[in-house]
């Protein structure tokens, strides 16, 4: 009798989480939990400023305070040669300000106490003088050769032009607009974000002289890169460095690049020779760390009249702060971007981008998405959108005449990408019906009649998931695999480890779920561990939706060592050759006679207890899954608003999500994943955003300034699925974290825009505020978020 | 009830003033000298190493750091330890024991009403003070009475589930009426 999956927890099963059991009760660790005997606690001051020569910095009084033990500015950590790190990106950072302020919250220097209280109380007894210089707040600024060049520290950077990059086929694409019926063109932006995980950035660096060796507790989702680069920044042994993410309090991106209070953390705990805290607040956090998007995304398209997509034309203008810190694989350099457009069938496209430095604070991580997809699919149904309008053509019907069709797979993108499988006009079918599309416009007309606005919006997308394969994607030139280690105890329960980071994705449930899947051992019976360099395998951690595509691939691969081995042991259990055994969930039976046959726990005692002749003891192995391909999931999102005509107020009257995110091991924690990500895309159109006053002030250093939608705000969401398996993944899953995020915010828009476009408005730029639609409704023009341009 | 009596040094040295305050929380008695600039989350947090309580924002935004003082939620961050003094307070801890869950907690668990788990613990305060006062709450009300609480991960849906699966556990479990 073969197992029930469901029952012991396996794939597809709706598995409450393990995870839950220490939340629930206030048991987790984050990093601010962790106490250590003799610890001591780190406070930075931060720069008021966005742009200025450092005159003085003086720490006398701060010194004076009693209970400190330590000031550190740059001068001191320039002394050790860690005054600069390098970021993720080939650039460098400044950990504490030697010379110059390039953005305001830079970190200044660093007091280290007896208690946090005390540490905040010097770090305000310090006194540093400014000679101010202009805040460049935008890359048009940046551009104004009038306007002092923020990177003066770097050789060979004589304007504030970080690159040019192009990708695709230029000669082509002319060719298809010079045989165009129709050009449609659209301008946005995509404003600043930042992630902002409930907790923040925070480490407790521990040095131990006797040993030599450095432990750090790190909010990391990405422990594994931190130590390289520690054993890199620090000149401390790699073997001598141990990094340990524990529970994180939501990441989104935010906790992948490495940051000056960490390094300060380590050095302050190297000179006092005791743990150092550093919890960074709320403020820090919003405005010194890894935010997202910024950019500037001009489109044009070639159509033919009937609706074919002939071309694309893309060109990005981005604003990456003051250090180009973007965490992103080396060979992209505006992420991929390029994979707009994936999921459409357009024979030529060409994309030109340029970068800029800004006295912003550096960034420009992956916000819940692979690497500026998100960007890369807003202007994507954006364009789509303006492009059906400028037709004349439905929305849906514009989208199906171009999405690419189920036997065009596997489908080679105008950039270059491979996409292997979908349904998508399945999905639009399922979204369509479940929306009731065909109703919509007697519905609209009806309500227009009563004097109310109602608006639909559609907004499709495949997003490349799943970094690498390590043929075209690295960090910092380490490939992007990823590993699973998989001990099967005697007794035939388990231990997990993997070198992804769990952030509130429920990795602990779902990797279990998957060596249920492949080895019949009760979920419940698996202990996942992850986020300790020591006893984790290498890998390259959490983000970009890579956890299940990689991460989750080397769960099963190394499962299946596992039962390679408990396979010769069967054999040998039952007195048959290993050719005549046979596999069900959880057990090994003889060929042609399935009552005769011995459970993988059985195998599990006999590798300990009873091993064949010339196999090696113990049930235990690891895996390093380099993928052939990314994974592409597809999303298509349909959205019904009601704009107040009065007000510009906007209400989600209806949201219809239909993701194909392949086989879907807990489809509970997955709906979660679409609904959280729903949120963010929510959040981003209607009111999420970081903008900077004329000084380089941030507007949005608090959650009183910087919007983030409640309980009350937020809409509720409808979920379907299509299940299209990936082929080349050893569980047939994509990624799924991000795709609500990513592909969420243009169906907001959207809706919105055909609610008001009949008063000849093209576009209103993120995020959609009430006193942005009003103005649009009453001028009839479009609303942008392009920050008014100084020139000379 | 227990009395503890817990004096927690002053980190600064004597010449910082502190005061005696006594504090129910969790249902035992904790005396402690404090300064009187203490905030009530470092006091839990630090003082009394109940970590189940976070700070999220400083700014009473966020409501990661909710507690109940004398059953009402309130945020932490921003009422001092000295104002707590002869007051209850109840924390994530106090909500059920290792081996039994307050229906909240349970509700939680079964509708994956989490995820990252740092907003959790002011979350299913705040819920436990809604269903004190409503024990049948509507959809629009759970709402409300969390909207003083953020979370980034779950999009509040399976929260709101959550809190109505708890008022169902709740309602169904008080004993009834003869």
């Amino acid at each position: 009798m073969s197992l029930d999956e469901i029952k012991i927890g396996g794939m597809g099963a709706s598995r409450r989480r393990v995870e839950d059991n220490r939340f629930i009760r206030g048991k987790g660790k984050y990093v601010d939990d962790v106490v250590l005997p003799g610890m001591l606690h780190m406070e930075i001051l931060r720069s008021t400023v966005a742009h200025a020569n450092i005159k003085s910095i003086d720490t006398s009084a701060a010194w004076e305070v009693p209970g400190v033990r330590l000031v550190l500015t740059g001068e001191m950590m320039a002394a050790r040669n860690l005054a600069w790190m390098p970021t993720l990106s080939y650039d460098t950072q400044a950990v504490l300000a030697t010379d110059k302020i390039r953005f305001q919250g830079q970190e200044i220097a660093a007091v280290i106490a007896d208690d946090p209280y005390i540490a905040k109380d010097a770090c305000a007894k310090i006194v540093v003088e400014y000679e101010q210089l202009p805040a460049i707040t935008n890359p048009f600024m940046a551009q104004d050769p009038a306007m002092p060049i923020i990177r003066d520290d770097k050789e060979n950077q004589p304007t504030n032009k970080i690159f040019d990059w192009e990708i695709g086929d230029k000669e082509r694409t002319d060719q298809a607009f010079a045989e165009a019926d129709v050009i449609s063109t659209i301008d946005l932006h995509y404003p600043r974000s930042h992630p902002s995980p409930m907790e923040n950035c925070g480490s407790i660096a521990d040095y131990d002289r006797a040993t030599g060796k450095l432990t750090v507790y790190m909010t990391s989702q990405a422990p594994h890169i931190v130590r390289a680069a520690v054993a890199m920044v620090a000149e401390i042994p790699e073997h001598q460095i141990r990094i340990i993410s524990p529970d994180l309090g939501g990441g989104f991106g935010n906790k992948v690049p490495i940051y000056p209070g960490y390094v300060i953390s380590i050095l302050a705990s190297i000179l006092t020779e005791r743990p150092v805290k550093w919890i960074e607040d709320k403020t820090g956090n919003l405005i010194s760390t890894g935010f997202g998007r910024d950019v500037y995304l001009n489109g044009q398209m070639a159509l033919r009249k009937d609706g074919k997509i002939l071309g694309m034309r893309m060109h990005t203008i981005s604003d990456h702060g003051a250090f180009y810190a973007d965490a992103q694989p080396t060979k992209f350099k505006i992420g991929l971007m390029h994979s707009t457009f994936a999921c459409y069938d357009v024979p030529a496209a060409h994309l030109t981008s340029e970068g800029y430095y800004t006295t912003k604070a550096p960034g420009g991580v992956a916000y819940r998405c692979s690497f500026r997809v998100t960007e890369a699919m807003f202007f994507q149904e954006r364009m789509m959108h303006a492009a059906a309008n400028d037709l004349g053509m439905d929305q849906a019907a514009f989208r199906r005449v171009n999405l690419v069709k189920d036997d065009m797979f596997p489908y080679r993108t105008a950039f270059g990408f491979l996409t292997d499988s979908g349904q998508y006009d399945k999905c639009m079918q399922v979204g369509m019906e479940a929306i009731g599309y065909d109703n919509f416009k007697a519905e609209q007309e009806e309500a227009r009649k009563r004097g109310k606005l109602l608006g639909i919006g559609i907004s499709t997308m495949t997003e490349p998931l799943g970094a690498g394969n390590s043929r075209e994607y690295d960090i910092i030139g380490i490939k992007m695999f990823d590993s699973a280690e998989l001990r099967v105890h005697m007794t035939g329960k388990a231990i997990l480890r993997t070198g992804a980071k769990t952030q509130g994705q429920g990795h602990e449930t779902t990797w279990a779920q998957i060596v249920a899947h492949e080895l019949g051992i009760p979920a419940d019976d698996i202990v996942v561990e992850e986020g300790d360099t020591d006893t984790a395998p290498f890998g390259m951690g959490t983000y970009a939706s890579r956890s299940t595509p990689v991460a989750g691939a080397a769960v099963a691969m190394v499962a299946r060592k596992i039962r390679a081995k408990a396979r010769k042991i069967a054999a040998h259990l039952l007195e048959v050759s290993e050719e005549d055994i046979e596999w069900e969930l959880g057990r090994f039976y003889v060929r042609g006679n399935q009552e005769r046959g011995v459970t993988i726990q059985d195998c599990a005692l006999a590798a300990y207890s009873n091993i064949p002749d010339g196999l090696e003891p113990g049930l235990e192995n690891n895996a390093y899954y380099d993928p052939p391909n990314l994974t592409w999931p597809f999303a298509a999102y349909f959205c019904k608003v009601e704009v107040d005509a009065e007000t510009g107020v906007w209400d989600v009257l209806q949201f219809v999500a239909v993701d194909d995110c392949g086989v879907r091991i807990n489809p509970m924690i997955v709906e979660g994943q679409v609904m959280g990500g729903l949120t963010e895309a929510y959040a981003m159109a209607n009111m999420q955003y970081i903008t900077f006053d004329e000084e380089g002030n941030c507007i949005g250093a608090n959650y009183m300034d910087y919007l983030l939608p409640t309980a009350w705000e937020t809409p509720g969401f409808e979920l379907h699925e299509v299940v299209t398996p990936c082929p080349h993944h050893p569980i047939g899953a994509k990624g799924i974290g991000e795709c609500a995020t990513v592909a969420g915010p243009a169906a907001f828009v959207n809706a919105v825009m055909n609610a008001i476009e009949h008063t000849g408005v093209r576009n209103v730029d993120m995020p959609l505020m009430p006193n942005r639609v009003y103005e649009a409704l009453q001028t009839g023009k479009d609303v942008s978020g392009m920050p008014p341009v100084k020139v000379g | 009830m227990s009395s503890l009596y817990d004096v927690i040094p002053p980190a600064a040295g004597a010449d910082v003033p502190v005061r005696r305050i006594t504090v129910e929380v969790n249902g035992e008695s904790r005396t402690m000298d404090v300064e009187p600039r203490l905030l009530l989350v470092h006091m839990l947090r630090q003082g009394l190493e109940l970590t189940g309580t976070h700070s999220g924002c400083d700014t009473t935004s966020c409501g990661a750091c909710t507690v109940l003082v004398d059953g009402r939620p309130v945020k932490s961050c921003t009422m001092f330890a000295v104002m707590a003094d002869g007051k209850k307070v109840e924390t994530v801890e106090g909500m059920g024991t290792a081996s039994e869950l307050h229906p909240v907690q349970e509700g939680f668990k079964q509708e994956h009403g989490l995820q990252c788990g740092f907003c959790t613990p002011g979350m299913m305060l705040a819920s436990k003070a809604l269903l004190e006062r409503n024990p049948n709450p509507t959809e629009d009300e759970v709402r409300w009475a969390l909207s003083g609480n953020l979370c980034r991960c779950t999009g509040y849906q399976n929260i709101v589930k959550s809190v109505l699966w708890a008022a169902e556990k709740m309602r169904n479990d008080q004993p009834q009426e003869a």
